[in-house]
């Protein structure tokens, strides 16, 4: 029996879906069995992301609404056969799916697969309400802003009055330059203030981008740091013990002499 | 000023801690806010339990959530009408 997970975030843009990419992938590449489900209905994403958009026959709303069988609607992965994608439909909206019929999709995927990775719409109305409703954890995706901070801290209330505790944060788009020079929030700083525990930290980087560009995710590539922080959240959600990165791990002179001084930091 | 108190200052005014403050009131509020929706349900439940025991006046009954720095009170002001000698069991 698999493990159904949700990558979510309260601001739209913060990078859920090249995270659901990422992690997916990196997962797989480590021999696990791994599906991808959209549920941003009526913009979907995640396909364009994984490069398989010229793929897709049905639809998450197809397979809800009994127009063809789970089976038929899983897109297989170019690169690799255990990793499959269930695609968000275009053409309906959010209210085209409920909660029930999510939570026997997401018990039906992980008979067959080790992780389900769900890839939550921005907000927290019926298409957030669908991504948890058959989730075992919660990963929690953030960049160093205020707003962007304030949404996740709204979604870790949510998600713990329905009872999915203990969600991990994801601090994406860090960049270490403006964290040492202190015009970014740092690691620590986002950890205090939401009372969370970290996966991990994605920098910011262009190789994102590119990767985006060609449809194939940042953690197919040796040389993306972006790619190498996703790869380590993969291993962590796998149980392993990962250290954090350097980057992940910066801290302001002043913090550092603050510590040398013995001030709480 | 000694280096000390220039690193002070210095901290004080990086836009990170600027950001770090705004966040930290904000979510004081947010994090007390609920919804209008929420408080006025519960006010009509209160009214029920409370009517058990006395008759009181529900149109000027108020449950209010008040939030300071670092504490949340729920205060309801309700004007008592009548005390029942009996309480009904
Ligand atoms: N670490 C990163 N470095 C650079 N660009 C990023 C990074 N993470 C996300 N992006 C870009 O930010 C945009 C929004 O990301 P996306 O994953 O679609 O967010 P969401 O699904 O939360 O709306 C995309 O254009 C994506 O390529
Ligand atoms: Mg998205």
């Amino acid at each position: 029996m698999g493990e159904v997970i949700v990558i979510t975030s309260g601001k739209g843009g913060v990078g859920k879906t090249t995270t659901t990419a990422n992690i997916g992938t990196a997962l797989a590449s480590m021999d696990k069995k791994v599906v991808l489900l959209d549920t941003d209905i009526g913009l979907r994403n995640l396909d364009v992301v994984m490069g398989l958009e010229n793929r897709i026959v049905y639809d998450l709303v197809d397979v809800t609404h009994g127009n063809c069988r789970l089976k038929q609607a899983l897109i297989r992965d170019k690169r690799f056969d255990h990793l499959a994608l269930l695609p968000a439909a275009q053409t309906k909206d959010k209210t085209a799916v409920n909660t029930e019929q999510m939570f026997k999709l997401c018990q039906q995927l992980k008979e067959d697969y080790d992780y389900v990775l769900v890839d939550c719409p921005a907000g927290i109305e019926q298409g957030f309400k669908n991504a948890i409703a058959g989730a075992d954890k919660a990963l929690v995706v953030t960049t160093p802003e205020i707003a962007a901070v304030r949404d996740a801290d709204r979604i870790i209330g949510l998600l713990e009055a329905a009872e999915l505790p203990s969600p991990k944060l994801i601090i994406n788009r860090i960049r270490p330059d403006m964290v040492k020079t202190g015009d970014m929030m740092d690691i620590n700083d986002m950890i205090d203030i939401l009372a969370i525990e970290l996966a991990g930290v994605v920098p910011e980087d262009q190789t994102i981008v590119i990767s985006t560009n060609k449809g194939e995710p940042a953690v197919l590539d040796v040389n993306s740091k972006a790619g190498q922080a996703y790869r380590n959240i993969a291993k962590r959600i796998m149980g392993e013990d990962i250290p954090l990165m350097s980057f992940e791990v910066d801290e302001t002179i002043f913090s550092k002499f603050k510590k040398l001084m013995g001030f709480k930091s | 000023m000694d280096l000390f108190s220039k690193l002070l200052k210095r901290e004080a005014s990086l836009s990170k801690n600027v950001a770090k403050e705004r966040l930290r009131l904000v979510l004081v509020h947010d994090r007390t806010t609920i919804s209008p929706q929420l408080l006025e349900n519960l006010k009509e439940d209160l009214i029920k339990v409370i009517s058990n025991y006395m008759e009181i006046d529900s149109g000027e009954t108020e449950v209010t959530l008040n939030s300071d720095d670092n504490s949340v009170a729920l205060s309801a002001s309700i004007p008592v009408i009548k005390i029942n000698r009996l309480s009904s069991r």
